[in-house]
């Protein structure tokens, strides 16, 4: 990626106030996307993935929160923007997909209003212009019908349909980025199959960068140009999609490939990565935050202040626990840790 | 939307009937009868003659017959004899329906007026000294019965102060249908109705801060935000019209409970409206006015459940039958 990037996100930090102090739940996060394409967040629940998108949105409630660092959004640093400039980028720039589309519509507007109510601010356009232009969007996401549906409420929908219609609010000004925070996570899977092939094609013909997050592996496969592996807040892993799938290299994203069930080797158990990510009061600050849940690599073996390195052009790893990880036997990982069996 | 509403309407009848059934049941099993009154004015009456006018008044036949001609009495507005006021209780509640009315709308608009805004600010600015003291009030108008907050406005405004009258629904010397008529009327109604808005907003203020506070962490309205929507915009549009609709659904009751519920105001500020009457009423065995109010309450509740389901899915198209 020799281009310009769309976004650089540096050095973020965003913290939560709990019981007075402040905890950070994204941790020194660096990051760059590029025009046209599609960058993954993985990583367990917990990891702070989503608050890394919110924070780009500016979502998070002010008086909770803390936001540091830079984010550099097409020449504008975002954090030093007030709410009414932010407004302007909203929608209108970056859009965003949110994870449930159950919550995420207005259950006393049509399903045309909501659409059209981010054109309100960002196009000028007359009401006849306006509604052309949502019909059309909900034609365009995949929705028959789109002149009744376009007086429905929410409730008369499906859930994917309505994941379409949260897809039309979130491109209906064809933003040059789109943030997906687990676009299909509510979905069933035959519909989340749908939904992620109609954000690989709104991307091609809109020319969008997009944001995904998520934790299913082989949507990452298929949509992904590059990949972050996020652990407790930070970035661990950073590469492109092949290196990621063929060379990881970190024990975070081994385990969370290792992971994944497969048709053709049957294992009488799956693998499972030993504990939880810790609640973020209990963070780790300092050393590996990955070495609690691979405990059998000796503490020698991590880094005291493990720093994101690039290992090979465009592959960055963080900690040197890398070069000693293995997997131990199934015997002794199978009874230990959470939800295994 | 019409055939929900006749559908809702038909769902009525059964339990119409239901009610008439046991407030007609009540009042047989209660001590006395339409012959009491006429007892009470002559005691020495001869027993031939009492069982002549028993049979005369129907009281003999068997019970049903006697609920069948009960309800079509009913239904042609004849609600029985007053014994103590000697006069037909349709009547008796006819001067008296208009007051207790007036009163109530004007419980109802004022308890919206207090209650709307104050709960918005409560809501929206949460933990703000401003939300502290609107929460202070709600948790102490909650506490405070209203006899006796009714009591200690009388004795403030109206006896201590003189500014409002202390009783009555007008004053006797003005002439019915002149401006100064309806002033007067204005007048003493503003005591009764400001003590009962005073301390039934509360629940209104407590319902719309929790409602607001609730639905401004919803997913759609970082959804609205998400789209550069302004701020205001986001509680008009987003978080406000979704507040208000169990307050919407509960404006059916509160209709109901006003009408029943005047009960301790209009005794203490002695005006003369439904509430009064009924205390006086079961204070003084005057039972078929206590039947005939029992009645007309219980038909209110029904009215009531009707009018929050027919603003409820006004308002909530989820609530909608097709």
């Amino acid at each position: 990626m020799e281009k310009q990037p769309l976004l650089e996100i540096d050095r973020l930090r965003v913290s939560f106030q709990i019981d007075g102090d402040y905890y950070a739940a994204v941790d020194d996060v660096s990051l760059t996307i590029g025009e046209n394409e599609v960058v993954a967040l993985v990583g367990e629940s917990g990891c702070g993935k989503s608050a890394l998108a919110l924070s780009i949105m500016g979502l998070h409630p002010p008086e909770k929160t803390k936001v540091e660092g830079c984010l550099q959004f097409k020449g504008t640093n975002l954090l030093s923007l007030s709410v009414s400039e932010l407004n302007r980028i909203r929608g209108k720039e970056i859009g965003m997909v949110f994870q449930d589309p159950l919550t995420a519509l207005n259950p006393l507007m049509t399903v045309g209003r909501q659409i059209e109510e981010s054109m309100d601010y960002h196009l000028r356009l007359s009401g006849a212009e306006k509604k052309k232009r949502t019909i059309r969007l909900l034609e365009r996401v995949g929705i028959p019908e789109p002149e009744k549906v376009y007086h429905r409420y929410p409730h008369e929908l499906s859930g994917g349909m309505r994941q379409r219609v949260v897809i039309a609010i979130a491109v209906a000004c064809e933003p040059a980025l789109l943030i997906a925070d687990e676009p299909t996570t509510a979905l069933d899977v035959t519909i989340q199959a749908q939904i992620m092939g109609l954000l690989k094609e709104l991307q091609q013909q809109m020319k969008t960068s997009i944001i995904l997050i998520t934790h299913d592996l082989g949507v990452v496969a298929e949509m992904a140009d590059r990949v972050a592996v996020m652990y407790a807040g930070e970035i661990v892993e950073w590469a492109d999609v092949d290196t990621i799938f063929h060379r990881p290299l970190h024990p975070y994203t081994r385990s969370l490939l290792q992971s994944i069930p497969s048709a053709q080797t049957k294992k009488e158990r799956l693998h499972v990565i030993q504990g939880i990510v810790p609640p973020l009061h209990k963070l780790p600050r300092r050393g590996c935050r990955f070495q609690p849940r691979i405990s059998w690599i000796g503490a020698d073996k991590h880094e005291p202040d493990p720093k994101l390195r690039e290992v090979e052009p465009g592959h960055w790893v963080r900690c040197t626990c890398y070069q000693h990880f293995y997997f131990p036997d199934d015997q002794t990982v199978g009874g230990v840790g959470y939800g295994a069996s | 939307m019409l055939k929900f509403i006749l559908r809702r309407i038909l769902i009525m009848i059964p339990q119409l009937f239901l009610l008439s059934v046991l407030i007609f049941l009540l009042a047989k099993a209660m001590p006395g009868d339409a012959l009491t009154g006429q007892l009470a004015a002559n005691p020495k009456m001869d027993p031939q003659t009492l069982e002549e006018m028993k049979e005369k008044l129907g009281l003999n036949d068997p019970v049903h017959i006697q609920y069948i001609r009960w309800v079509k009495n009913m239904l042609h507005g004849d609600l029985g004899l007053s014994y103590t006021h000697q006069q037909p209780v349709t009547d008796l509640l006819a001067g008296r329906v208009g007051n207790t009315v007036l009163l109530s709308a004007a419980i109802l608009i004022l308890t919206y007026l207090i209650a709307i805004p104050l709960g918005i600010v409560s809501g929206r600015w949460t933990d703000t000294w401003a939300d502290k003291l609107i929460v202070g009030y709600s948790y102490i108008g909650y506490a405070t019965p209203l006899f006796i907050f009714a009591l200690i406005m009388l004795f403030i405004f109206g006896f201590h102060l003189g500014w409002f009258p202390t009783g009555g629904s007008v004053d006797i010397q003005v002439e019915e249908g002149t401006l100064a008529y309806y002033l007067s009327k204005l007048n003493h109604l503003m005591l009764p109705a400001l003590s009962g808005a005073l301390i039934n907003t509360v629940v209104t203020i407590q319902y719309l801060r929790s409602e607001i506070i609730d639905t401004k962490v919803k997913d759609f309205v970082k959804t609205a935000r998400a789209k550069g929507v302004p701020e205001r915009h986001i509680y008009w549009r987003h978080i406000l019209r979704n507040s208000f609709l169990p307050i919407a659904a509960f404006l059916g009751y509160e209709i109901t409970g006003l009408i029943g519920g005047s009960v301790f105001l209009e005794s203490i500020y002695s005006y003369p409206g439904l509430g009064q009457l009924f205390l006086q009423s079961i204070m003084q065995r005057d039972y078929s006015v206590v039947t005939a109010l029992v009645m007309i309450s219980g038909v209110a509740t029904l009215v009531g459940t009707l009018l929050s389901d027919i603003i409820l899915s006004a308002v909530d198209p989820r609530i909608r039958i097709e």
